[in-house]
């Protein structure tokens, strides 16, 4: 059954939103999400390193050899990798010095190779990208709500990405869930918003 | 074998296409990294250690040996010469810039740019305003211990291999000092007058 091209691209939005639906890529999105900010960089960046390879693994496709195609596959997502990592290390550097060792780390999200593999390379350019751009925009949406809310509950403030740091909870009188910001936290507020999904029914 | 030849060829291509493009990237941005460097990491200890200076140190700069020296002048006359090196810590390499008064070959201050040390431990090397203001006013070519090395360095509490770190890239930076020290002065003369 043949999808269409906005269906590629919604099924990432809800359906197969990566950390939640397809519960992949967890290690960064454990990582990097102790600030709104933080995500959503996080989630460009692997966003423009899943569109990029989907589209070229699908032009490819048909010249990589099948025995060696994994090979090839990390190639071209290890390249774009260091291309971002080049390009926020000289336009953004303060993202990269926060985000650290997490970008080389998306050479090895499983996200970026799973659609390389599953996806990209069994279907034409335009569906590939579509489909990384619609998976890509899921993690940063999700990367950007986990970090929203962990920060919020352990700080009481929320750094809108590229905007102003606004206080949302007034910490004077209690302390702050300080552990929210913590690696525990990173697994509450995942599984919580998990269960939160779960809740919606699906179709 | 045909096949073999054609995997070999494709891994082949690809690989030298990707490593062009990023070898000709990385060269396109080398100078844009090596500015941010400079502004994010060295930029604010420096700026902490020559709180006052009449210049602006990021600017008036020179190089030896691919070391980058930065020159403060001081309200009251004297002239600073801010340098990087590196000691091992707990979590890996701890930067230290170490700032001399060439006139008096004393240290001026030690403010530490990047590490990896544990959080409210070891980072406290980099807050802590006690820990770095102990290296100030000592003799700039001497070898720093801390207490429990047999040295004077009071480490920092819970961090005592951060201290090491600290302690060993700071006599490093006078061992570099020693060596350097005619060259030093004659830039810094040139860079100030």
């Amino acid at each position: 059954m043949a999808k269409t091209i906005t269906q590629e691209f919604t099924k990432g939005l809800w359906k197969e939103i990566p950390p939640f639906r397809l519960v992949l890529g967890l290690c960064p999105v454990l990582g990097v999400t102790t600030t709104m900010e933080n995500g959503f960089g996080m989630g460009l960046a692997t966003t423009f390193v899943l569109v990029c390879s989907n589209v070229l693994v699908s032009m490819l496709r048909n010249i990589i050899p099948s025995k060696v195609r994994i090979a090839c596959f990390i190639v071209v997502i290890a390249t774009f990798v260091c291309l971002v990592e080049l390009l926020m290390q000289a336009y953004a550097y303060q993202l990269f010095i926060t985000l650290g060792v997490f970008i080389p780390l998306i050479v090895v999200n499983c996200i970026v190779l799973g659609r390389a593999e599953a996806f990209a390379s069994k279907n034409k350019v335009i569906p590939s990208l579509a489909d990384g751009l619609g998976i890509g925009i899921g993690f940063t949406l999700s990367l950007s709500a986990l970090g929203a809310v962990r920060e919020i509950l352990g700080t009481g403030h929320v750094s809108i990405p590229f905007g102003p740091l606004v206080t949302l909870l007034d910490t004077s009188w209690y302390p702050a869930f300080e552990f929210m910001v913590k690696a525990p936290g990173a697994f509450v507020g995942l599984g919580l918003m998990l269960c939160l999904m779960n809740l919606v029914p699906q179709k | 074998m045909r096949e073999m030849i054609k995997m070999i060829l494709v891994i082949t291509i690809l690989a030298s296409v990707s490593g062009g493009l990023l070898a000709a990237v990385k060269q396109g941005t080398a100078a844009q990294i090596e500015a941010q460097v400079l502004k994010f990491v060295q930029g604010p200890a420096l700026n902490k250690m020559l709180a006052g200076a009449t210049n602006d140190p990021l600017n008036d700069r020179f190089d030896i040996d691919d070391t980058d020296f930065f020159v403060g002048k001081m309200p009251d006359g004297s002239n600073i010469v801010v340098f990087e090196t590196f000691g091992s810590g707990y979590g890996g390499p701890i930067g230290v810039m170490v700032g001399v008064n060439i006139a008096t070959d004393k240290i001026f201050a030690i403010g530490v740019t990047t590490h990896t040390e544990t959080p409210g431990l070891g980072s406290r090397a980099q807050t802590d305003p006690k820990f770095a203001r102990q290296f100030a006013d000592k003799n700039m070519v001497q070898v720093f211990k801390v207490k429990a090395d047999g040295g004077d360095v009071d480490a920092l509490a819970g961090a005592t291999v951060t201290s090491m770190g600290v302690s060993a890239a700071v006599t490093r930076a006078g061992e570099l000092y020693e060596k350097l020290a005619p060259q030093i002065k004659d830039k810094a003369r040139q860079q100030t007058s």
